[in-house]
């Protein structure tokens, strides 16, 4: 297979397009059927748009799923495509990235699929940083099965298994992922497609396992949701911005900073009250070595309620890729001990004939 | 105590020669006698500290280079280290060698070599009277005899009179033969093993170079280790040719086996070899994902070394991961596996059925153990097939196949990679923790002779759409087979999605049409049922006898033995045994109707009767035994006698088929030996109780020495 470089860590392997791509190209014959006004439809779009600029062979793309509604993801996009069962996507997409470096792997799952009950594979798959892209569609309730509440369901949520009220306390996705040493942590909103489109963008780049969490709006079961973060009454003050080299400034007339507060935290605070201005807030370094610093970040999320949070790529540094580290021992070993000979495999070294 | 050690008991002698060795201490003459046996089953047992496993290894290796045909039983406990010298802290591991072709580890060992009072106490109900007792007598002091229950000394209070006992210091004797070397004495007995290998090794004359190459190799590192362990090792040698206690050795002759090349191989190496050669006959890599589990670890272990030939290996978080890993693997075009034992497969079983529905080669390999549950880990057991058979939703069939012995685990492994690859679908191949840790003479398999694998490969479209134009139809079927077509990513035209809903057929599209899902769930079937499996061979020596004795798995050695048990005291048995389980052969339903009784005996509670008496609706006689050991080939013998009996009709008071085929000396010999003239007074025991399969007795039918 032929394989060029594009300058792209992430798909180092993958074979280019011979001629430019549009997005019609990725949009497969099946009809979508996710309810009208789904966020999923905004995300399919972004990345159906997005694809093509990668300029890789279309039939190198592999997108695999779990279950849920996020996970009819791949029905839709003429690429290759596995919606697998409840949770394995990550388990399944880490043998065909070991298999086949010349593939882009997608994941594609949802708050249940990824942190309920597949959350051990989402885990080890960071931990290991197998050289996949994962998107968790966060909508914070199970919408396939029709209205439960979700492991990122606030306390107190009433659905119908709860209906005095979910006493589950829930996980901040970015922080599960940052704790699970996960080398590229993102967070974007369904709805902002050009930063959907960027993060997307950075995602692909990374060499190593980069999961972007998506928040995304379930019209039906868990209708408004993240409104803080797109009425434009709100949103200013609840969207922090996270642009590596950048103070993070954010609010109304940039009235909002992040400073360092006490140790290894960070806190939200008034501008116009710092001593400094706005050489007292933090510069946004998303490659920082200590996790520590994602970590803070990632706490300003309340992630009960979800007024405010942060948004862009928490972090992105560089560590080997498990698939990669698989196949270098599978070449030394043929380097320094010469391709498998079966028959003097089988017949070993203590032998007897019988004539 | 104090008589000649190591009298006729053993198996049978034919012969005997002498040559004179000079006993230096002592400065006198001693004639050292040599016995021809034609086989032997000894065991070796100790703490689990104790190496009884690498020592029964070694001892197997010089008996393999030697050419005798064997057959090994390792048995330990779960526990890494239980608490040194108590009962459950007992390891042990039993080998049969002979100079004739054998099935099984033998019911029963001639020689025990106990390391420790509670090897002796763990082991002796299983050691018939007459048997040899070399026991290391450092570790039997009150305290330690108490704590097992012993409230004397066994050695002292007359109870192992039966037994030809030789107590010897080992420890004392390891200790000082290795005092140059400056170990502690705790690190300096700890080459114990390696003293009773030696002494055993010069007992039964087995060639010793391998072992102190291997010792070489082992303990390269560590200098002071290595020359520990050679010098006891050989310390031991020369105490068994020195000694006075010695006067006889014993030959084992080389087995008369079929010309070729052979090693010995255990069930997991075979397995491990198997899955590597049926993947290159594929042309495909090969993809392992597996958690660790016991019995089914050493697969992983050994593909883990094997990654110069495009062997993956991939230890997962759990279970589950690691047959997703190997699915994904293969939706990426290399052979999936994943290896397990039965709590695993459990926790796969989601994901198996997702291959039957993707259609996907997927090699499952489940090294059975006794359960429900946790169960006993490092017992063996064979009730996993309903299991495997049935054990996942809604209608999802597959092929399972199932190894008989040990080197059997290579064939059946490179069997389940052509049925996966061939008929795209999960194949399940069961063994079992006798045949993973087991191990016999393998005659080594020429590359060339084993089947070619065609993966075919979809790379072009394969059908036209109502435009006219070229399209793939990813569930399109090859008619014959009813293999879908399969393309894999990176195949430019071919992009497609599947998944764990329903297909529309041919276009594997989502459906949820009625007549759709029932013309699916009927074709599925229809692929595993038609799967091209060989006709079921029956041996049935002059095609006369009314009894058929059915089994599968691991029980093949002990049937066989049981068999020609059964045959040598007149016994007419005819012996069939499946390595195909799903499909079952095209022919089996004739060949069971055919006798007049089917016996199946099991390691479980009848679960190969349950379907043979659902798919052909008839009778069979089942006998299940689920003791976490292999059947006894005696105890088998005598149940298959009877059922001959009573099915023959034959109503003599002087004929006893199922007592006699238990009690037939060389139960596994298709011919016996030359000569037959080794029942010494020795060889019986004391209260004239017959031992099986080891002293004739008086009611054995002559026709047994045909």
């Amino acid at each position: 297979m032929t394989s060029i470089d594009l300058g792209l860590p992430g798909l180092r392997g993958v074979p280019t397009a011979d001629e430019p791509q549009n997005r019609k190209e990725y949009v497969s014959d099946q009809e979508v059927r996710w309810c009208p006004g789904c966020g999923d439809y905004a995300v399919l779009a972004a990345f159906q748009g997005f694809l093509p600029e990668l300029g890789i062979k279309r039939e190198n793309v592999a997108m695999v799923s779990g279950i849920g509604c996020s996970s009819r993801f791949p029905y839709y996009l003429s690429t290759y495509g596995m919606h697998s069962i409840h949770g394995r996507a990550p388990a399944i997409a880490t043998g065909l990235a070991v298999a086949r470096p010349d593939l882009s792997v997608w994941v594609v799952t949802g708050d249940g699929d990824a942190l309920s009950i597949g959350g051990n594979h989402l885990i080890h798959t960071l931990r290991r940083n197998v050289n996949l892209k994962i998107l968790l569609f966060n909508n914070r309730i199970y919408g396939l099965t029709k209205g439960q509440y979700s492991p990122t369901s606030e306390p107190g949520k009433v659905t119908k298994s709860t209906p005095m009220g979910s006493v589950d306390n829930p996980f901040n996705p970015v922080s599960l992922a940052l704790g699970a040493e996960a080398t590229f942590v993102a967070r974007t909103i369904d709805s902002d497609r050009k930063h959907l489109t960027d993060v997307l963008r950075q995602a692909a780049a990374h060499r190593g396992t980069a999961i972007v969490e998506i928040y995304q709006n379930c019209p039906i079961f868990n209708d408004n949701a993240f409104d803080a973060f797109k009425n434009p009454e709100t949103r200013d003050d609840a969207i922090i911005p996270l642009v590596h080299g950048e103070p993070i400034r954010f609010g109304t007339d940039g009235r909002l900073g992040v400073v360092r507060d006490g140790f290894a935290s960070l806190a939200v605070r008034e501008v116009a009250s710092l001593p400094g201005g706005e050489a007292d807030l933090v510069i946004h370094d998303a490659h920082a070595d200590d996790p520590a610093y994602a970590f803070a970040l990632s706490r300003l999320t309340d992630a009960g309620v979800l007024h405010q949070a942060p948004i862009g790529v928490f972090r992105s540094v560089d560590r080997p890729a498990y698939d990669d580290l698989v196949r270098q021992q599978v070449t030394t070993s043929k380097e320094t001990q010469g391709p498998g000979d079966l028959q003097s495999l089988l017949t070993g070294t203590d032998t007897w004939t019988v004539n | 105590m104090g008589v000649s050690p190591l009298p006729g008991g053993i198996g049978c002698l034919h012969e005997s020669s002498g040559r004179p060795k000079l006993d230096l201490e002592m400065n006198r003459t001693v004639t050292i006698e040599v016995r021809q046996l034609d086989r032997v089953v000894i065991r070796f047992a100790g703490d689990s500290g104790d190496g009884m496993q690498l020592t029964g290894d070694r001892f197997t290796a010089e008996t393999a280079s030697f050419g005798n045909d064997l057959s090994t039983l390792p048995n330990f406990p779960a526990e890494i280290r239980a608490p040194a010298g108590t009962l459950p802290g007992v390891s042990s591991f039993q080998l049969h060698f002979a100079d004739h072709d054998i099935l099984t580890p033998g019911d029963a060992p001639d020689v025990l070599i106990a390391m420790n009072p509670a090897a002796l106490k763990a082991n002796l109900r299983d050691v018939p009277r007459g048997s040899t007792l070399i026991i290391d007598t450092a570790d039997f002091t009150a305290r330690n005899l108490k704590r097992i229950g012993y409230d004397e000394n066994p050695l002292e209070t007359g109870e192992l009179d039966a037994y030809h006992v030789v107590p010897l210091n080992l420890t004392g004797m390891t200790v000082e033969s290795v005092k140059e070397f400056g170990l502690t004495r705790k690190d300096a007995s700890r080459a114990k093993n390696m003293y009773a290998l030696g002494l055993v090794s010069w007992l039964f004359q087995r060639p010793v170079e391998s072992t102190i190459s291997f010792l070489e190799t082992k303990f390269a590192g560590k200098p002071d280790i290595r020359d520990a362990n050679i010098a006891a090792f050989r310390a031991g040698y020369n105490f068994g040719e020195t000694a006075e206690e010695f006067s006889v050795r014993y030959e084992v002759k080389p087995a008369r086996m079929a010309t070729g090349q052979y090693r010995n191989i255990s069930g997991n190496l075979a397995l491990a070899y198997g899955l590597v050669a049926g993947a290159q006959r594929a042309g495909m890599p090969l993809v392992l994902g597996a958690y660790p589990i016991t019995p089914a670890s050493d697969v992983l272990h050994e593909l883990s070394k094997l990654k110069r030939f495009d062997v993956t290996t991939i230890q997962a978080e759990d279970e589950i991961a690691g047959v997703g890993a190997a699915l994904g693997a293969s939706f990426g075009g290399a052979l999936g596996v994943t290896t397990s034992s039965g709590p695993g497969i459990s926790l796969k079983s989601e994901t198996i059925g997702l291959g039957v529905m993707l259609e996907l080669p997927l090699v499952v390999c489940d090294i059975q153990r006794a359960g429900p549950s946790t169960g006993m880990p490092t017992k063996t057991e064979q009730a996993d097939l309903l299991q495997v058979m049935f054990g996942r939703n809604g209608e999802a069939p597959l092929p399972v196949v199932a190894a008989q012995s040990p080197a059997d685990c290579f064939a059946i492994a490179v069997e389940a990679t052509r049925i996966a690859v061939t008929y795209r679908t999960p194949v399940i191949v069961l063994s079992d923790g006798y045949l993973a840790n087991g191990s016999e003479p393998w005659q080594i398999p020429v590359i060339e002779d084993l089947p070619t694998i065609d993966p075919n490969f979809t790379t072009a479209p394969n059908a036209t759409n109502d435009k006219g134009e070229p399209v793939y139809l990813p569930y399109l079927r090859d008619p014959e087979t009813l293999a879908r077509a399969w393309a894999v990513p990176g195949t430019a035209g071919l992009d497609h999605r599947i998944g764990g809903l329903e297909k529309e057929d041919k276009t594997g599209n989502i459906s949820y049409d009625p007549a759709n899902h029932d013309l699916m769930v009927r074709t599925r079937q229809a692929k595993v049922d038609g799967i091209t499996v060989p006709p079921l061979e029956v041996d049935d020596p002059d095609g006369t006898a009314k009894v058929l004795v059915l089994g599968w798995g691991s029980t093949y050695g002990p049937i066989g033995a049981a068999c020609r048990r059964v045959r040598k005291v007149g016994g007419k048995i005819a012996q069939a045994h499946l390595r195909h389980l799903n499909p079952f052969p095209p022919n089996l339903g004739d060949i069971l109707r055919s006798y007049d009784k089917v016996l199946v005996p099991e390691m479980n509670l009848g679960q190969l009767a349950m379907l043979l008496r659902a798919k052909y609706l008839v009778d069979v006689v089942s006998y299940a035994q689920v003791r976490g050991m292999p059947l006894g080939a005696a105890e088998l013998a005598e149940v298959i006698g009877n059922l001959v009996e009573e099915t023959e009709g034959i109503d003599d008071d002087a004929r006893h088929l199922g007592a006699d085929a238990a009690a037939v000396t060389h139960g596994e010999a298709l011919h016996d030996p030359i000569a037959h003239n080794g029942h010494t007074s020795n060889g019986q025991s004391s209260n004239g109780q017959s031992s099986n399969g080891h002293t004739s007795t008086g009611h054995l039918n002559p026709e047994g020495a045909r």
